[in-house]
């Protein structure tokens, strides 16, 4: 198993990456509507998975509140679109940039703290937005009900209605998002994250401004769970505050930690067993929390950095055992 | 006689309550190889973290060439040409030998033919290091790590270098290959501020001296004259 996983991780990155891309674009010729529907589900968590990626794996904050931004990028288009009748394409750059900066506000006075403060607060502003959404905040939320008819997402007369649309739709934003994402990962943006990972202090010694490059994950991190809000309130066309709720937001924590932190292909892989096979499985279903928690469990014992781990994390892990052996 | 390119006038640090610098006052001048010395607890690193900016004084002036950096952000503080050596080195085990002096040259930016000119000098001063360029740092022997840590702090082409404790936990051979290093290092012009437990090797290398005792300077003076004062004799140089 070991040696098979080591072997599959030697080929070329660049191969996975086209041969996913070419089994994804024929997907629709083989499956039907409902297999569909479960791959676009699944292609929004993978898109809010990415970036979770960011925040978690590259800049190595905790970040347990990723759904309020789903919910608010959601929200947002929705509520342009209803009562103003704001175009879905006009509403989602206002509603990546909306969750961007809240990512922004909430993040900023609580960089300088330590990882599980960063986390108690992001669970705390999850639960605030989701409660916000509850209460019918402004008379604009529709309370507990949520919002209905949202338009599907138009450009150039083109309106995408069908499951096959939104599938490639989501597929192409999927296919962006990864794109960026590796180039920030070898950007200086991304080797500054990996410095502060590291260590903090070394960073801010060599000239890095580290509580500057972990807003800018938060950000981007926020900011990509609004996109996948978009997208999901466009082809729903009806949302509710259940986007926004706290198992939400460990699930698509779960997925970025179960396939490999740091890793995209690791964020596919998370996305299948916590997303792809519960569905599949409806009968495993209602065991899903505990087959969740015994597979966290096993995880965490048998292959601590994901089951597809980024080359970088799986040397600090071993790093960190080896100094902790010789100390 | 040009400003000094480093000077503290009465600086004071607290860790929460605890007074842990009471009123320091140094200079050192370019070019020179200046000696902290003192005790475990005197406040040597504690001087060093509050010049680089990782801590910031309650009271007191810290100028580094003739502008004040009291308050300002440690990686604001980087550009005005200090570089500094944390104790234990602080390398990037994860990363690789190259990787970490790229860390080293990140507030130069893109500045990539700089980048490589000052790589290429510094693994003229540790061949090594290009021997290993592409190992793993956490791989290294103590005493290539502690020369990967001085070649990534040379990669920001510093004004002023602040070096905590080079030999620490090294072989005798080894603390004398770093100690020519940092003789060599100076020779080339840099100035700069070592802090050693190790207060004779120190004291040959330096210029002139400051002992640290308890959290303020209990002597200062030329180095040679600092080797031949009697207290400094038996307290740090284990004569009897």
């Amino acid at each position: 198993m070991h040696d098979l996983m080591a072997r599959i991780q030697r080929i070329p990155y660049l191969y996975w990456a086209l041969a996913a891309l070419a089994v994804a674009l024929l997907c629709p010729l083989v499956l039907d509507n409902y297999l569909l529907a479960v791959l676009w589900q699944a292609g929004i968590y993978v898109l809010l998975a990415l970036g979770l990626t960011i925040i978690v794996g590259y800049a190595g904050l905790f970040q347990l509140g990723q759904a309020a931004f789903y919910a608010i990028g959601a929200y947002t288009v929705a509520i342009l679109n209803i009562y103003l009748d704001v175009p879905i394409i006009l509403g989602m750059p206002v509603a990546i940039v909306l969750a961007g900066v809240l990512g922004y506000l909430v993040s900023r006075p609580i960089l300088h703290l330590r990882g599980d403060y960063l986390a108690i607060v992001t669970i705390a502003f999850g639960e605030i937005v989701r409660m916000l959404l509850v209460n019918n905040v402004f008379g604009i939320t529709g309370g507990a009900n949520g919002l209905s008819d949202i338009d599907n997402l138009s450009i150039f007369g083109f309106t995408f209605n069908t499951i096959i649309e939104n599938y490639y739709l989501v597929l192409f934003f999927v296919v962006i998002t990864i794109f960026g994402v590796r180039r920030l990962e070898d950007s200086r943006l991304g080797r500054a994250w990996t410095y502060v990972r590291e260590d903090e202090l070394a960073a801010e010694a060599m000239g890095v401004n580290t509580v500057h490059v972990k807003a800018i994950a938060f950000v981007l991190g926020s900011a990509l769970a609004g996109l996948a809000g978009v997208l999901y309130a466009s082809r729903i066309s009806v949302i509710s505050p259940e986007l926004g709720r706290f198992l939400e937001s460990v699930i698509i924590f779960c997925i970025v930690v179960l396939g490999g932190t740091g890793s995209i292909p690791g964020v596919f892989l998370g996305t299948f067993g916590m997303v792809v096979l519960p569905e599949l499985f409806r009968v495993v279903r209602d065991w899903r929390d505990g087959l969740v928690g015994l597979a966290m469990v096993l995880m965490m014992i048998f292959r601590p950095a994901g089951l597809w781990p980024s080359r970088r994390v799986a040397e600090e892990l071993s790093a960190d055992e080896q100094e902790a052996s010789t100390a | 006689m040009t400003e000094p390119i480093l000077q503290l006038h009465d600086v004071h640090t607290y860790y929460g309550h605890i007074h842990a610098l009471k009123g320091i006052a140094l200079e050192v001048n370019e070019g020179e190889i200046v000696a902290l010395l003192g005790a475990n607890g005197a406040g040597k690193s504690t001087t060093l973290r509050a010049i680089s900016g990782l801590l910031r004084p309650r009271q007191g002036e810290i100028k580094i060439a003739g502008r004040s950096v009291v308050g300002m952000p440690a990686h604001q503080i980087v550009y005005l040409g200090v570089s500094h050596t944390p104790e234990g080195r602080k390398i990037f085990s994860a990363l690789s030998v190259n990787e970490n002096l790229n860390m080293g040259a990140y507030s130069l930016g893109r500045a990539k033919s700089a980048i490589e000119t000052h790589r290429r000098r510094v693994f003229k001063l540790f061949p090594r290091l290009e021997e290993r360029k592409n190992q793993l740092a956490g791989t290294l022997s103590g005493g290539e790590q502690q020369m990967l840590a001085i070649g990534r702090a040379l990669m920001s082409d510093p004004k002023i270098l602040l070096l905590d404790e080079p030999s620490l936990g090294l072989a005798p051979l080894l603390v004398k290959a770093i100690f020519d290093t940092v003789r060599e290092i100076n020779q080339a012009g840099m100035t700069i501020l070592l802090v050693e437990q190790n207060a004779r090797a120190a004291l040959k290398l330096a210029n002139k001296g400051y002992v640290l005792e308890t959290g303020s300077i209990a002597l200062a003076g030329p180095a040679e004259q600092l080797l031949a004062d009697e207290r400094v004799r038996k307290a740090y140089l284990g004569e009897q």
